[in-house]
Formats: structure tokens, C-alpha cells, sequence
């Protein structure tokens, strides 16, 4: 594991757009090993592009963004950046796990194998080593009694702690989640965040895209407040919430959480 | 739909029956429909012209049931190579590269834009372009030499006629299936890490296959009765063998009923198997990707 407090993601002016809609307007952000850094703001703010430009699934078009010691999407060579190949692309995701808002859980796998999918075929672990493995991941998310359900026989809330373990199957140095309980029913968003809490807990690194301002205050180390596709402002959460120095961030905020939650 | 047969009971307790409607409409229509089917078989089967005992006779004669073993043959070795070679072109024009994506989209065009019979002729006639096909090696002596039409035999032409062709069409079905496959899939299958290829292997394929089998299934039928085109370069399956015998003895109409009744026993079997197969990869199509692959080897029996 990286040594806490060196960056994990530093973002300088990242920009990136679809055709003319300018989504990231220069995005400048920073994760350390070892915090949580929670990222709010309305829809449209550009936080879940930001998320998915971490791991590369949406291109950086302007500024740096270096993950993990790397800028992403290419390599520097003889004086000059090379864009990666796909199988570059693929060797960087591989430490970095990501969660997402639907699941995305594989459809004809059971949990059991969904979880034991990367370390197989992605890194070639011998399947009865990898079967074991994945059952200790279920377990950590309390749902080894489900291993052989297929996604659609799953709750919401089990199918996303499902995903979570796959994506800690494969050891990530980094977790990505992005708005991973706004597609749930109410009462099964606690179970997910119980254990996103206890990554936490355990030193996992993650950035987390969330509307959970709860959550956000309780666990994150960092609170970035997103708009119009850049970080308007940074902070301990605590402090934020109790005192945005913006008027975007205070506007924000009140229509979240509402005038009486003691906002000035 | 349900028809009320419990009596009613009334305001003073006395349980009263419930009629029967008589469809009088249903009735005269299905007895109208009757007569005219029925009419329409008596005519056929009590005409003098018509030798049932020729029939029966040339049923399960040698060269008609050599002709069904041939077209079975055709059939089965025509799918495989329009399966295989569907998915690689639905693939290559799913592709990003725009040159292969290109050729595909010609292939598609063309074998979907010429008759099926023309191509056959092509092919059967390939020796009028290239009299010997040749194999080798570049700038060197090594290599093989055929005579073309020892290859082209009705049999090969027939094959490579009905495969292609069916690649064709075969290709735009993958690639419905392919697109069909939610997107999430794909990038959850990238945040493993996995690549574009892989991704395609273990991820989207054994997805698509639940959209794509249904129809492929309705191809093989459909193949085993247009392999009666392969008569024109006369391929020995059954539609040749049955139109070389009633060339020779003048009984057209009693072995076209021959063939037919072979024709619709192979496509009952081809039905009953599709069924089978459909109900088998509704849920589960992994293994026919990858054969004994990380389904079978991490939850030998858990499946179910």
C-alpha cells in the first residue's frame, strides 16, 4: 500500500468536454493515500466525469491529472507523451477499483463469480484460489449466504455490496465510487454505507461521489464541493458544511439539507 | 378464458343456473374453414393421378436416403462456417478501426445483396475465373496446386455458397446482440482492468449469445430447406437425388411429396432441438464461450 499522506490523485486544471458542452472547466484536486475525499455538488457539476476521467474511462483533454505516479492516458518517452494502448489502460484500472451508481454487476455470474472474475481473468490467479478468495470478500460484506444468487435475485443494496467486493477482489490501491446509493430504496442505503465505513476504517484511500452530506460529514477526510465542471471549494467536512466560504457552496448546501440543519 | 358454471343465488336464497353461451358465429366459421381444408387435402389425396404406393415405395429409397444424410451434412457444415465467421465479421464491424469496419459492411452488403442461387453458380463455376487454385509460400517454389473443379464439387460450392451467405446475415444478428449488451457491462469490465478483447470473451459474448441463439436456431431450419437451391449444381442431397429419379420415371408430384415429408421431419427435429437449446442458454450462456470455463471449474453444480 502506498504510504499515507503521499498524493494518490493530484488533478491540475483538467478539462474535458463532450464535442461543444464543456463538462470539466479545469478541475483542481487532490487525494493523499489513506484519506476519503467526498466530492457533492448538483447534477451536471461534472463530479461523476471527473470520477470516471480517474480511471480512464472518459479522456482528460486539457491540464494533468496524475494517478498511482501516472499521467493518465499516457506516457511520457523520449520527451514526448504517448497516448496508452488499450492494454495500458487495462494494467492502470487494475489498481483501482471502481463502484457505480447502477452496479454493473455481470449478469450470467453468480456474486461468487462476479467477485472472482478479476482475479482470474485479469490476473490469472488458479480459479479454486480465487473462488476461496471471493468468498472472503462476500463474507467482508456480509454476504456469503448469497454467493450463488445471480445479480437480478439480489436486493439493490446486496447487488452493490456485491460490486464492492469485486472491485476489492482484485486489491486496489485506490477506490472510486460514484453515487453508489442513489439508485437505491431508502432503506438499503445504510447497509452499503456500513461498509464503505468500514473500508474507511481499514485505510483504503477512496474518493466518493455521494448526495450523502451524513455520510460525507461522519467519514470523509476531505468535502469537495463540484459546479459548473470545476472544484469550487475544499475542506474538512465539519467546516464546510458548517461554514462554506462560497456563495454556490452555501446556495447548494441549504437546498440539500435545508435551512434548519444550522446553516448560517 | 373462464366461463362462470356455479349457480348464482338470488335475493331469496334459491341458487339459480347460469346459462350456457352457444357461439353460433364460432360454429359456422370453423365449420366453413373445415370444409374448405378438408376439400382441398380429399382432392389431392383421392386423385387418380396421385400413386400413393409410388410414395410409400420411394420413402426410404437408397438415394433419397442418402440425399437427406447430404443435406444434413450441407446443413450442419454451411451453419458452423456462417456462425463462425458471422460473429468475426460482426465483430470486425463493430471494430474502431474504419477499414475493417468497412469491409464488413461490404461483405454484408454484397452476400445480402445477390440471390443466394446466383452465388451458388458462382461458386460451382469458379473454374471459369481460376482454372487451379494454388497455395504457396511468396517468391518461392513451395506450395500446393489444386485442379478447380475437382474442389468445386456441388458438395464444397454448396457449403461455401450457403456459409457465406449465411455469415451475412448472421453477422448483423451478433452485432444486435453485441449492441443489446447493457453498456455498464462493458465499463464495469474495464474498471477490472480487463481489455477490449477480453471484455468481448468473457463479458459481452456470453450475453449477447441469450439474444442471438433464438434466431440462430430459425437460420439452421431455414438452411436445411434452402439447401434444395443446391439442385442447380447438383449437390446429391435430397432435392437433387429426388429430382434426378422423377427426371427418369416422370413421378414429379409423388417425390416432391418424398422430399417434403423429409424436409418437415428434419424441420421438426431442428424445432424440438431449437427448443431444447433455448431453454437451456435462456439463463446459463457461459459455457458455450468458453467449454468448462471458470463457471464450471468454481461452482461445479451450484448453478442451478
Amino acid at each position: 500500500m502506498t504510504a499515507p499522506g503521499t498524493p494518490v490523485v493530484r488533478a491540475t486544471g483538467v478539462r474535458m468536454s463532450y464535442g461543444d458542452v464543456q463538462v470539466l472547466n479545469g478541475v483542481d484536486f487532490t487525494v493523499s493515500a489513506g484519506e476519503v475525499s467526498c466530492v457533492i455538488g448538483p447534477s451536471g457539476s461534472g463530479k461523476s466525469t471527473f470520477l470516471r476521467c480517474v480511471n480512464g474511462l472518459e479522456p482528460v483533454l486539457g491540464g494533468s491529472l496524475r494517478v498511482l505516479g501516472e499521467e493518465v492516458g499516457h506516457t511520457l518517452r523520449d520527451g514526448r507523451y504517448h497516448p496508452w494502448t488499450p492494454k495500458e489502460f487495462a494494467a492502470f484500472r487494475r489498481n483501482i477499483g471502481m463502484v457505480f451508481q447502477r452496479f454493473n454487476l455481470f449478469a450470467h455470474q453468480s456474486a461468487l463469480e462476479n467477485v472472482a472474475c478479476g482475479p482470474v481473468h485479469v490476473l490469472g490467479s488458479p480459479a479454486d484460489e480465487a473462488r476461496g478468495l471471493a468468498m472472503e470478500h462476500l463474507e467482508r460484506v456480509g454476504l456469503a449466504g448469497h454467493a450463488h444468487k445471480r445479480p437480478h435475485q439480489l436486493s439493490g443494496g446486496q447487488q452493490q455490496r456485491v460490486a464492492i467486493a469485486r472491485a476489492l477482489a482484485m486489491n486496489p490501491a485506490l477506490m472510486l465510487f460514484d453515487e453508489p446509493t442513489s439508485a437505491l430504496d431508502p432503506e438499503l442505503v445504510d447497509e452499503v454505507l456500513e461498509v464503505m465505513k468500514g473500508l474507511a476504517a481499514d485505510g483504503m484511500t477512496m474518493v466518493v461521489v455521494t448526495h450523502e452530506i451524513a455520510f460525507a460529514r461522519e467519514v470523509g477526510d476531505w468535502l469537495t464541493f463540484f459546479d459548473d465542471g470545476v472544484a469550487v471549494e475544499r475542506g474538512r467536512p465539519g467546516e464546510l458544511l458548517a461554514a462554506p466560504g462560497q456563495e454556490r457552496t452555501r446556495a447548494f448546501l441549504s437546498s440539500v439539507l435545508g435551512p434548519r440543519e444550522g446553516l448560517p | 378464458m373462464s366461463v362462470r358454471t356455479e349457480p348464482i343465488v338470488d335475493g331469496t336464497g334459491t341458487p339459480v343456473p347460469v346459462a350456457r353461451t352457444l357461439h353460433w358465429g364460432r360454429w359456422v366459421g370453423a365449420a366453413a374453414a373445415l370444409a374448405v381444408a378438408g376439400w382441398l387435402v380429399y382432392l389431392v389425396v383421392i386423385n387418380p393421378r396421385l400413386d400413393w404406393t409410388k410414395v410409400a415405395e420411394y420413402l426410404f429409397n437408397d438415394r433419397i436416403l442418402a440425399g437427406v444424410w447430404v443435406t444434413i451434412e450441407i446443413s450442419v457444415v454451411a451453419t458452423a462456417l456462417g456462425l463462425v465467421l458471422g460473429v468475426l465479421i460482426a465483430i470486425m464491424r463493430l471494430s474502431y478501426n474504419p477499414v475493417l469496419s468497412g469491409l464488413a459492411w461490404g461483405y454484408i452488403w454484397f452476400f445480402r445483396g445477390t440471390p443466394v442461387l446466383v452465388q451458388l453458380i458462382f461458386w460451382y463455376n469458379l473454374a471459369y475465373l481460376f482454372p487451379e487454385l494454388v497455395l504457396k509460400i511468396p517468391f518461392t517454389m513451395i506450395g500446393v496446386k489444386w485442379d478447380t473443379n475437382e474442389v468445386m464439387t456441388g458438395f464444397t460450392s454448396a457449403m461455401l455458397g450457403l456459409g457465406l451467405n449465411l455469415a451475412a446475415y448472421f453477422a448483423e444478428t451478433v452485432r444486435a446482440g453485441i449492441q443489446a449488451v447493457d453498456r455498464g457491462q462493458t465499463e464495469a469490465a474495464y474498471a477490472l482492468g480487463m481489455t477490449p478483447a477480453k471484455r468481448m470473451r468473457v463479458i459481452v459474448l456470453p450475453q449477447a449469445l441469450r439474444i442471438i441463439i433464438p434466431p440462430t436456431g430459425n437460420e439452421f431450419i431455414s438452411m436445411l430447406k434452402t439447401t434444395s437451391l443446391v439442385y442447380v449444381v447438383a449437390g446429391h442431397d435430397l432435392m437433387t437425388n429426388a429430382s434426378q429419379i422423377y427426371k427418369a420415371n416422370n413421378l414429379i408430384m409423388e417425390l416432391l411429396i418424398v422430399a417434403s415429408l423429409w424436409y418437415m421431419l428434419m424441420t421438426a427435429v431442428a424445432t424440438f432441438l431449437q427448443g431444447r437449446l433455448e431453454r437451456r442458454f435462456g439463463s446459463d450462456a457461459v459455457r458455450l464461450v468458453r467449454g468448462g470455463g471458470l463457471a464450471a471449474r468454481v461452482l461445479p453444480k451450484a448453478t442451478a
